[in-house]
């Protein structure tokens, strides 16, 4: 009656092919091209998807067992967290914007991938690809939620953290964030997946997550650092996913390596283009260091992005166009960010200050090539106008590229003499940008880069030049922000004062001791 | 952690939660992890670009849908699922269909189950796999194009559900039989003409355009079907008539999926329909239109999975489908 | 020759994993920052569960790991029973 014989266990190899392949079919009833609407227009071809598998074999049961152990963890450090005032057991309250930036950057940035990876997700005609995308989306939520989490304890206490999704939307500053989420967003399903897994996860989220949460540890924080780890263990999927997507789409067919090749170029860029923020929270807003951004470009964009480009190489793939550039800023990078948002400090969501003098030894000990002669000067300015009662402030608006959106604060590679500043006329408008990036990117999509609401113009188109003194600053009050509570100088503030009347750092002093 | 004397220092909270959420929940109180993960999330407005692959929309766009919603997060999840409360559901619930697994193997309830038995399941459930992928498919259109966390998040939750029960069902496959029991699944799938119908419907809701018309399609009236009548009809009352207890327990996940997610569909389209006339009228059309064709596309395969009495137990599920439409408050 | 490398949050959990990384990759050096713990190999590294269900007393499934990773650079290679990282240039 009966002939089963002992079925053998599965190796994850088979297991994982077993439980992806073929569930998929060729529709007859409806053409494909309607069921994949988005398949051919970006001129990706593909010949035979069966060549992509997920080099991590993840399947559903594996997937939420792992998952569901790794959230029990996370979930008992946050409540444990909110249970026993974790908030004052940071080192300094200055700590904190970092946390605020983390919630204004990367929540509704984790939130835009979650959604475009959706996008993806649908469109593209590979099974297995598709699989280990949804599984990617369901992450990026992950990771917005959990930094909301983690941040929901800070919230209650600090401010510049109470209406994120407002700012997010409107205020200037994340306005290079949320040009490039939107610009992600509207992109076809495989740039989508070229310019996340690989452009940016790939190349520059180590950044952020390893080197800064390190630090983030270092200054006490038992909330966001255990989010900030444990979401880059997705992460790590996600780069294999994008170097294997890489790889196979360049040897799927010759004519993929230019299409794939302007994807890397702009995805690199823009993406580097979000790095200023994560290069000052490691140099200027950890109070207790641990190593520099230029260390952290070194060990975590430099030497692996060399590696895989001398890998890539044989498949006909450079290294990006703006890696150069890229790379010659390691020493100015973080540098540059601090001046600017110091010097717009009156017209952001978190405070600014200058480092005590403890830290700009630090700074100079960690960039003798550029601290003492470019930067420390400035800082000490900005140091005797604090001393005297005259913040310094910029009055002007600020300049903003119009691909990356960042105010014009970048030099030219090589000479920190001189902005770089580049303009292109286009159809008897003239526009502007940071770099010669920026605007190659520009060159390549104009009708896409035209639509783009710059914060400044919108400011000068409402308010006229005579009042913009105060423009800039009322722009983000409108949204919520409270002049001088959540802005402006740290050292003073509520949260200052509110950290020293609870006894604030005293676990990280006594640790010292 | 050293001693922190709380009463002396008296660490009060400025706030209760962020001003967005407080706004939603009616003032600056505590608010849940699902209302701290879900309210906001998604921008609304300043989007910079255009999707190049739909440029009469924005990136977020309400208009993609026919339903009106003044505040789209009145869709709550009564679940509510954020991701980690979700993974933590579906990992404990994998954990009991595991526990289900080495209990049908160590009893032996595997080898001796019946040729009979063995063939009609494989034959009712091997080409649901492709029902189960096409559900997948669906919801992840919902959370890619849909509007609002609210909605948005718990199909992207259920676009990975219908995959576990894809691949829960491909495991049912291969522990009963050989691998060509897939294949011969996927063939009937594409060739039976008992399995024609319900492929066809199934391929209309994969070109859908409304992402609110493919809720109810899918996760409605399809499934609402489906679930009962396989799981409950098929699988719980007749196979296990005929000894086939195993295969009820190695597919428990299902019958216990579907009712849970029907208390989140309901909530749905009855916040949907609350709302006004013009929504309610929307889903009256879409929940008869759909249940409609979707009975009449498993009338085949209730035959199959039921012989003679397939009929009869198709208008009962019908019949219990309609008592929970009327439930939600719309009269079909 | 470029390096591979893995990080993993430094916990109790991951500290068999390293002792084990360790134990199968002679030219590994182990790097110890707040909170995370980093090995750097030459050109390759290789996680083995035989030596990891040696170290830990009980059988142990590869993909455990990824529970406590961080980071890792390199081509991944995975079976049941070995989690390598190379570069193949």
């Amino acid at each position: 009656m009966d002939k089963r014989v002992e079925k053998k266990k599965l190796d994850l190899g088979s297991r994982y092919q077993a439980l992806t392949q073929d569930l998929q079919w060729n529709t007859s009833y409806q053409p494909m091209e309607k069921v994949f609407p988005y398949a051919r227009y970006e001129g990706i071809r593909v010949h035979d998807w069966s060549q992509w598998q997920d080099p991590f074999k993840m399947t559903l049961d594996v997937w939420w067992r792992q998952q569901s152990d790794k959230e029990r963890r996370l979930y008992a450090v946050l409540d444990a967290f909110a249970q026993n005032n974790g908030q004052i057991g940071v080192s300094d309250a200055r700590y904190v914007n970092a946390v605020k930036l983390m919630l204004q950057v990367f929540s509704p940035l984790k939130y835009a991938l979650h959604r475009a990876l959706a996008h993806s997700a649908r469109n593209l005609p590979g099974d297995a690809l598709r699989i280990a995308t949804q599984i990617q989306a369901s992450e990026q939520l992950r990771h917005a939620q959990q930094t909301v989490h983690a941040a929901s304890v800070y919230n209650k206490y600090f401010n510049g953290m109470h209406e994120v999704p407002r700012w997010y939307e409107q205020a200037w500053y994340l306005a290079p964030v949320k040009s490039f989420a939107d610009d992600l967003a509207s992109a076809g399903p495989f740039e989508l997946m070229v310019a996340i897994s690989f452009g940016f996860e790939t190349l520059l989220s180590d950044t952020l997550f390893v080197p800064f949460m390190s630090a983030a540890a270092h200054n006490g924080d038992l909330s966001m650092v255990p989010a900030g780890f444990s979401s880059q263990s997705d992460t790590t999927r996600h780069k294999q996913a994008g170097i294997t997507l890489v790889k196979f789409l360049l040897q799927q067919d010759s004519l993929n390596i230019a299409t794939v090749q302007r994807w890397v170029d702009k995805w690199f860029w823009r993406s580097f283009r979000l790095m200023p923020m994560v290069a000052m929270l490691q140099d200027y807003m950890v109070p207790k260091r641990v190593g520099s951004w230029k260390e952290s470009w070194d060990t975590y964009v430099e030497a692996p992005v060399e590696a895989l480009f001398a890998e890539l190489a044989a498949y006909g793939l450079k290294k990006p166009a703006g890696w150069q550039a890229a790379c010659a800023a390691k020493d100015h990078l973080s540098h540059q960010a601090w001046n600017a948002f110091y010097g717009y400090g009156h017209a952001l969501a978190f405070h600014t200050w200058v480092p005590g003098n403890d830290e700009l030894e630090w700074l100079d000990r960690k960039y003798p090539n550029s601290f003492d002669r470019w930067y420390r000067p400035r800082l000490s300015y900005y140091a005797q106008c604090e001393a005297a009662g005259k913040r310094f402030h910029h009055h002007a608006l600020p300049m903003q590229c119009q691909v990356c959106q960042q105010p014009m604060i970048f030099t030219e590679p090589g000479d920190g003499r001189w902005i770089a500043y580049r303009e292109t006329q286009h159809e008897d408008e003239s526009f502007h940008f940071c770099s010669d990036q920026c605007q190659t990117i520009f060159a390549n999509e104009p009708d896409k880069y035209v639509q783009a609401q710059l914060a400044s113009h919108a400011i000068l188109q409402t308010s006229g030049s005579e009042t913009t003194e105060n423009a800039l600053q009322a722009s983000i009050a409108d949204l919520g922000v409270v002049i001088g509570r959540d802005n402006g100088e740290f050292h003073g503030s509520e949260d200052d004062t509110n950290f020293t009347l609870w006894g604030g750092g005293q676990d990280m002093k006594e640790a010292q001791l | 952690m050293s001693s922190i004397d709380l009463q002396t220092k008296e660490i009060k909270p400025a706030r209760n939660t962020f001003t967005h959420v407080a706004r939603h929940i009616g003032g600056d109180k505590p608010a849940s992890r699902y209302q701290e993960a879900t309210i906001g999330l998604q921008p609304t407005q300043n989007f910079h670009y255009r999707p190049t692959w739909d440029p009469a929309h924005e990136i977020f766009d309400a208009s993609r849908s026919a339903i009106k919603l003044a505040d789209w997060y009145v869709l709550k999840d009564p679940r509510q699922y954020y991701y980690a409360n979700w993974t933590i559901t579906r990992a404990r619930q994998h954990e009991a269909v595991e526990a289900n697994y080495s209990f049908v193997d160590s009893r032996g309830l595997l080898s001796r189950m019946t040729d009979e038995v063995r063939e009609s399941a494989c034959k009712v459930l091997m080409p649901l796999r492709h029902v189960a992928w096409a559900g997948n498919m669906n919801n992840t259109y919902i959370c890619a194009y849909g509007y609002g966390t609210a909605i948005t998040a718990p199909c992207n939750f259920h676009a990975m559900d219908h995959l576990g029960i894809a691949q829960y069902l491909t495991r049912f496959g291969l522990a009963v039989d050989d691998p060509g029991v897939l294949d011969a699944g996927k063939n009937d799938w594409l060739n039976d003409p008992r399995w024609q119908v319900l492929r066809r419907l199934v391929e209309d809701t994969l070109v859908m355009k409304d992402p609110m018309e493919m809720f109810v399609a899918q996760n409605l009236a399809l499934d609402g079907l489906l679930y009962p009548l396989i799981y409950g009809s098929f699988v719980d009352e007749h196979l296990t008539l005929k000894g086939g207890t195993a295969v009820a327990m190695l597919t428990s996940f299902m019958p216990e999926w579907h009712d849970e997610c029907a208390r989140w569909v309901d909530a749905v389209v009855k916040a949907c329909a609350a709302e006004s006339d013009e929504n309610k009228q929307l889903m009256t059309t879409w929940i008869q239109a759909w249940a409609d064709r979707a009975q009449a596309a498993l009338a085949p395969v209730a035959e199959i999975a039921l012989g003679e009495h397939g009929q009869e137990a198709l208008a009962e599920v019908r019949t219990t489908f309609n008592a929970r439409i009327a439930k939600i408050g719309i009269t079909l | 020759m470029s390096n591979v490398f893995i990080a993993f949050q430094a916990n109790e959990e991951s500290r068999p994993l390293v002792d084990a990384i360790v134990a199968d990759n002679p030219e590994a050096q182990v790097v110890y920052s707040p909170g995370l713990v980093k090995i750097d190999a030459p050109n390759r590294l290789v996680v083995k569960r035989e030596t990891i269900e040696e170290i830990i007393g009980r059988k142990y499934d590869l993909q455990e790991l990824q529970i406590n990773l961080v980071t890792l650079s390199g081509n991944l290679d995975e079976d049941d029973d070995e989690f390598v990282l190379s570069w193949k240039h």
